[in-house]
């Protein structure tokens, strides 16, 4: 089976008026479809910038990604657009739902970009509001929900597009203890049932959920290890 | 493709209402400029239509000499303590004018004065007008019953008058009038013809006073100098006042329209040469065109002018606002394209948010421009209650217009607001969609 990402030797650099920083320095990385990986590693680590090339946010300035089959290296700003809408799920730390659209309406949103809507969509966006525990809310402005809340639509958001794996950059940040673990256990059932995760967390006890643990250092992966299977 | 745009809309219409008081302040300039677009059109064909009607009823080859009596001063000034005051245009004038003049190819003297016409019992007042058999034709009087006067009548000087549909009428509400003696003065006329109803024309000589046909007696004018004379006596309060007046107005058609204002010319000096008062005014409806011409024009410049900075304005508060909102929404421009939004996504969706508004103050100005017709009646009204010293001294065309909106003036002002929108709305769109999506994310 084809792994949901690939990627080699890949690099990122800025380059400023001070000089280059170098955010990655050659990583390779594969994700196997249905891996549960955590990201780990000091601030200014590069983990960011690895999640944003993951999900097509920027492009590597040296060395290859696939996504499924698909070469993403060379690829033009709109098709990386169209990847985004149709194959990846993203999940923020402060949530980034838009505040004049409705839960349902924000949770539609990936679909908007891939061109329609059809009724078996809409009924999924329902379903997915469901899954997360707000079908009673679906009328409801962001500003009206819990941080709790608002990261449930938000992953409900990400999962609209069915998409090859689901990346979240500190999704507990924001959160109390208690909403982080209901959280976690959201992630933890989206994995069970298939679902491609990618977190990016400074939280021991979050690594400690994912299935794998990859770790970076200065712009490179230091240690890659499988705590689970 | 339809839907998008479908979400895209809504979803304008939706952000705009965030902020419903700064959505309606944008839109107030597109408005105004709207307005003013449907306005300055209006007003324009008001003129113009005006002006057509005034050449029609009056002739476009024509020229009218009429008499006036010169101010008090002069007459005095003049050195002459006399009862009698000679003024006005002569059969002089008219001999002159017709021989030395080889564009005039027709000239027409008409005599008028107010007199009392008398049959059996009935009296009524009216204009008594002598004139040639020309007169009916040039004035576009048609015949009822009978006929108009003729050559004969003229040469001749036969008693013999015409009745407008207004004074027969009233003299003979019961009897055929033709074959009957009407009474003017101490002589009889017998009527030799009815007219038809005839609406009045503009007025002329200055004059706003429309021309009013309907309660003449026409005769020939050699009968009306050999009977009734230059000298008109009029009795008022105790003491008498005469007048002497040769000819009230000449009508002279010259042959070529292009010819016009060039025999006008000559046809002013011919008469300043022989008239020491101002005792007469000349009239030339093709000028009166070329006068409406220039205000028609003047009035577009003006209107034009407020609508283009109006509008002007109108898309750089817009485009003002729309920057504003682009940076205060930098980050739902950082989801959205991190969602899978493109560049070209944002554009649109930027563009139609300062569409949406301009085509808000595109609609509210159509409507505003609609109401143009009864708002400048009640301006004037207005006017006239509060400042008739300013109000006389406006151009009669400007007093008198009606505005007639311009079918087409409608989608034009909707295709200029839609312009405007997009014209001012793609550089903040733009700028939108060329911020980086990582970047717009962090934005706080
Ligand atoms: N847009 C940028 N321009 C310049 N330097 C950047 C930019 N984004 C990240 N960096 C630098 O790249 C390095 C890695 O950053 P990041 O991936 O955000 O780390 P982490 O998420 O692990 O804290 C840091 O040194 C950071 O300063
Ligand atoms: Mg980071």
């Amino acid at each position: 089976m084809t792994p949901a990402a690939r990627m080699l030797e890949a690099t990122k650099q800025y380059v400023m008026d001070g000089g280059t920083v170098h955010a990655l320095r050659g990583v390779s990385l594969e994700i196997p479809t249905g891996d549960y990986v955590a990201i780990m590693g000091p601030s200014g680590s590069g983990k960011s910038t690895l999640l944003n090339l993951l999900g097509c946010l920027d492009r590597p300035t040296s060395g290859r990604l696939m996504l499924g089959d698909e070469e993403i290296s060379g690829a033009s700003d709109d098709r990386l657009s169209e990847i985004r809408a149709s194959h990846i799920g993203f999940i923020f730390q402060s949530y980034n739902l838009i505040p004049q659209l409705s839960v349902l309406e924000n949770i539609e949103v990936p679909l908007y970009y891939q061109g329609r809507i059809d009724r078996r969509q809409r009924q999924r966006s329902h379903e997915l509001a469901e899954l997360v525990g707000l079908g009673d809310r679906l009328k409801h402005r962001p500003t009206q929900l819990s941080g709790g809340q608002q990261q449930r639509v938000a992953i409900a958001r990400s999962l609209i597009n069915d998409p090859y794996f689901i990346l979240a950059d500190e999704p507990t940040g924001n959160l109390d203890s208690v909403t982080s673990e209901e959280i976690l256990r959201l992630l933890n059932d989206l994995n069970e049932q298939g679902k491609t995760i990618i977190i990016v967390t400074h939280e021991p006890e979050v690594g400690k959920l994912a299935k794998r643990v990859v770790r970076l250092q200065d712009g490179s992966i230091c240690s890659d290890k499988r705590t689970r299977e | 493709m339809s839907f998008i745009w479908l979400r895209t809309w809504h979803l304008g219409v939706k952000s705009l209402l965030l902020h419903p008081l700064r959505s309606l302040l944008t839109v107030l300039g597109i408005f105004i400029g709207v307005a003013s677009v449907v306005w300055l059109l209006a007003i324009g064909e008001g003129i113009s239509r005006k002006a057509q009607e005034q050449i029609e009823g009056l002739g476009a080859t024509n020229i009218i000499i009429r008499s006036i009596k010169p101010p008090e001063e002069s007459i005095e000034s003049a050195g002459s303590s006399r009862s009698i005051v000679p003024y006005g245009v002569t059969r002089a004038d008219f001999d002159r004018l017709i021989t030395t003049i080889p564009t005039i190819d027709r000239a027409l003297p008409i005599r008028e004065a107010r007199y009392r016409f008398g049959y059996l019992g009935r009296n009524t007042e009216g204009r008594l007008v002598g004139c040639t058999p020309e007169y009916a034709e040039v004035n576009q009087l048609e015949v009822a019953r009978g006929r108009f006067l003729s050559d004969t009548d003229d040469h001749e000087k036969w008693n013999h008058c015409v009745l407008a549909a207004g004074t027969a009428e009233k003299l003979f509400p019961f009897e055929d009038p033709i074959g009957q003696a009407i009474r003017i003065e101490k002589a009889f006329y017998l009527v030799v013809g009815v007219m038809k109803d005839r609406t009045p024309t503009a007025g002329i000589g200055g004059s706003l006073t429309a021309q009013e046909f309907n309660n003449d007696v026409y005769i020939p004018i050699n009968t009306f100098w050999s009977r009734i004379g230059d000298i008109i006596v009029t009795r008022r309060t105790g003491s008498f006042e005469g007048e002497m007046i040769e000819l009230s107005q000449i009508t002279l058609r010259v042959d070529e329209v292009e010819n016009v204002l060039k025999t006008a010319a000559l046809v002013k000096e011919t008469l300043k040469l022989h008239h020491r008062k101002q005792d007469y005014a000349v009239t030339v409806p093709l000028e009166l065109l070329k006068q409406a011409k220039t205000t028609r024009l003047m009035f577009i410049v003006f209107m034009g002018l407020i609508a283009a900075i109006s509008l002007v304005v109108g898309g750089i508060g817009i485009m003002n606002i729309m920057l504003a909102t682009v940076t205060e929404r930098t980050r739902e421009i950082g989801i959205r394209r991190a969602l899978g939004a493109k560049r070209g996504d944002i554009t649109r969706q930027f563009l139609v948010e300062t569409v949406v508004l301009s085509v808000m103050g595109g609609a509210t100005g159509i409507l505003g421009g609609l109401t143009c017709r009864p708002l400048i009646g009640a301006l004037r009204g207005i006017m006239q209650r509060t400042a008739p010293e300013v109000f006389e001294q406006l151009p009669d065309v400007i007093r008198e217009v009606t505005p007639i909106i311009v079918p087409w003036s409608i989608p034009l002002a909707f295709g200029i607001s839609v312009t405007i929108g997009v014209i001012f709305g793609l550089y903040p769109a733009i700028r939108a969609a060329a911020m980086d999506p990582i970047e717009a994310l962090r934005h706080e």
